[in-house]
């Protein structure tokens, strides 16, 4: 009987034996418990601290409406629920959305340096932010904010023209994907260039989205990344199985009777999506989708169906930890949290490398 | 008993013809070589028949369906091909590997089952590879390496099974495992089984029949006695040879003659 969301069936054959394997569960409840602490760190760190006992007990008494722990201030609850729980809740999305996507990249492009930017996402989003801050938008008709809905259609837009001029007959190959979105990279960065020179407000507020995102707008950012990113990762784990068998190549994928070609669309539609709802919101932040999923190879986590799942958990925490640096390291300076992701992310991935020489793609 | 009847195939590459009327069958249990110079059309012959070239006219039937028009995962239900060049992921294991012959069985969503694990493991003993379950396939050798991928082809309970140059990069003794394991899969399992080949004289030794192909077209096909021949292989490869009889076998024993002798 199959099994549901690629769940691999635990009987005792000595190849299920293979598959159960007890590093990859070690590795979803460490994954597990650093995201609890990042976020609960993430929610006690900041100018007025809270200690992290109050944030246990004030969030689970407001999730399961309990009376409410008297002996902290009414202050605890606004800096929590209306500041730093959206800002933490947000920052974990992005922190998934990007590592998630950076290891479905690195898979279908067989190419350990793919990362979610690969195929336009970012010059995309630069565009479309740069665009909507050039000709001074400030909401949409739904009453969001319009730089980050302009950065995502222009992110979706970019990526879509890449897919469509890369495609060869009926088929796609990967390495004309890369060489378009190259080109068309380039080009949206050099029209983005161009607008911001030409408007000097502009520019800085340009810069200032691309380093840090856009700040503010209380829960309403996350529940509008929150749909993308569970469908996005629904999609990319039902897709996981297949993209082992992509890591063959894609002759010998097509010889057992993969519909390689849609397997490509399908996982560039799902990563593009995730990738584009997290930049709108969160910036151009580098690293992430690049060291997490490694790092998580490294540990030895290389079947997609653990892979995927295991890179968003290690992405939301890693995030979480990095946002909350940036606001500390030179308070009450906030350090754009891409300085930080490739401070703390760079040096410690090439230890790992040095020290794990064997090839772990 | 399936067939595998390849009838006047015509494929190539981007309107580049290579392979013209090409008509060949196989019978369940037989194992056909496929000889000839390079380029001429052996491997595109069977990437042909495994769907990954698409042929412009002919048609593939096993067992009375048209193979070339059924879908992907269809074909590779009945058909699994070994390739020449062995590419595997390195940070996979031996068990992930040949679960992947299950692929065309599985919906793309779901995972393996026991009856996978067991199909899986039915296939690893058939090629003795067991003992290497746990093992990443970059630590494994060549003729190792090759062992898993024929388990993975052997995992998708294929009724034929093409070897595209089995026995390149492998020592002499890895050479004859490969084609004996071949050989007994086709007698005892029952495949139908084509393998592209370069040395004439261990297709003579294992293949029932050998076809000797030229620009695209097989020119020539039958038993290894009747094709090869001094005439025909000279003019086939633009080289002298002289045939002899294999002292074990009786099986022509083919030995090129050095030019100016």
């Amino acid at each position: 009987m199959a099994r549901p969301l690629n769940i691999v069936h635990a009987a005792d054959t000595p190849l299920a034996l293979v598959l159960r394997r007890w590093r990859v569960y070690a590795l979803f409840s460490v994954g597990f418990g650093a995201l609890v602490v990042a976020i609960i760190l993430g929610v006690a760190v900041g100018a007025i601290a809270i200690p992290p006992i109050a944030v246990i007990e004030l969030v689970i008494s407001r999730l399961f409406a309990l009376p409410r722990p008297a002996i902290y201030p009414d202050t605890f609850d606004t800096i929590l629920f209306q500041i730093r729980l959206p800002r933490v809740a947000l920052t974990a999305l992005i922190g998934a959305a990007l590592a998630a996507s950076g290891s479905t990249y690195q898979g279908l492009f067989r190419n350990p340096l793919a990362d979610p930017y690969l195929v336009g996402v970012a010059s995309g989003a630069g565009l479309g932010a740069t665009l909507a801050m050039a000709f001074n938008l400030h909401t949409t008709p739904l009453g969001l904010n319009a730089v980050p809905v302009a950065a995502f259609v222009g992110a979706v837009g970019t990526v879509s023209l890449v897919v469509l001029s890369a495609q060869v007959g009926r088929t796609t190959p990967v390495s004309t994907m890369l060489l378009a979105g190259v080109a068309i990279g380039a080009f949206a960065t050099a029209l983005t260039t161009f607008l911001m020179l030409r408007s000097p407000d502009g520019l800085r507020r340009a810069f200032n989205w691309m380093l840090g995102g856009y700040n503010g707008g209380g829960w309403a950012p996350f529940f509008v990344v929150l749909p993308y990113l569970v469908v996005g990762l629904i999609v990319l784990q039902l897709n996981a199985r297949a993209l082992n068998v992509l890591q063959l190549d894609e002759e010998q994928a097509r010889q057992l009777g993969l519909h390689v070609e849609r397997l490509k669309i399908t996982l560039v539609t799902a990563s593009t999506l995730i990738t584009a709802a997290a930049v709108a919101f969160g910036g151009l932040v580098g690293f992430v989708g690049l060291v997490v999923p490694h790092m998580l190879r490294l540990l030895g986590a290389h079947d997609y169906r653990h892979l995927i799942p295991l890179s968003a958990l290690g992405g939301a925490a890693f995030l979480i930890f990095a946002d909350l640096l940036a606001r500390t390291l030179l308070a009450p300076t906030e350090l754009p949290v891409g300085v930080v992701t490739a401070l703390i992310g760079a040096p410690f991935f090439v230890i790992l490398l040095r020290r794990l020489k064997r090839s772990v793609f | 008993m399936a067939t595998l009847t390849i009838a006047h195939l015509f494929a190539g590459y981007n309107s580049r013809a290579v392979l013209h009327d090409v008509s060949l069958t196989l019978n369940a249990g037989e194992v056909v070589a496929l000889v000839g110079p390079n380029g001429a059309g052996k491997s595109t012959l069977i990437r042909a028949v495994s769907g990954v070239v698409a042929a412009s006219r002919g048609e593939v039937m096993l067992d009375g369906v048209n193979v070339l028009q059924a879908s992907p995962v269809e074909r590779a239900k009945t058909i699994a091909v070994v390739p020449q060049m062995i590419h595997l992921p390195e940070a996979f294991t031996v068990g992930e590997i040949v679960l992947m012959g299950r692929t065309p069985h599985l919906p793309f969503w779901a995972g393996e089952s026991k009856h996978d694990c067991e199909v899986a493991w039915s296939a690893m003993k058939r090629t003795q590879i067991e003992s290497l379950v746990e093992r990443r396939v970059s630590d494994l050798s060549g003729g190792e390496q090759q062992r898993v991928v024929i388990a993975r082809a052997l995992a998708q309970e294929p009724k034929a099974l093409l070897f595209d140059e089995p026995t390149a990069h492998l020592d002499l003794k890895y050479q004859i495992d490969v084609l004996e394991l071949a050989r007994s899969l086709a007698k005892e399992g029952g495949l139908a089984i084509l393998m592209t080949m370069h040395d004439l004289n261990q297709a003579a030794v294992y293949a029932d029949r050998v076809a000797l192909m030229q620009n695209g077209e097989i020119v020539a096909q039958g038993s290894a006695r009747e094709v090869f021949t001094a005439e025909q292989l000279s003019s086939v490869y633009d080289v002298r040879v002289a045939v002899s009889e294999h002292p074990a076998h009786g099986t022509p024993l083919i030995a090129p003659i050095a030019n100016g002798q």
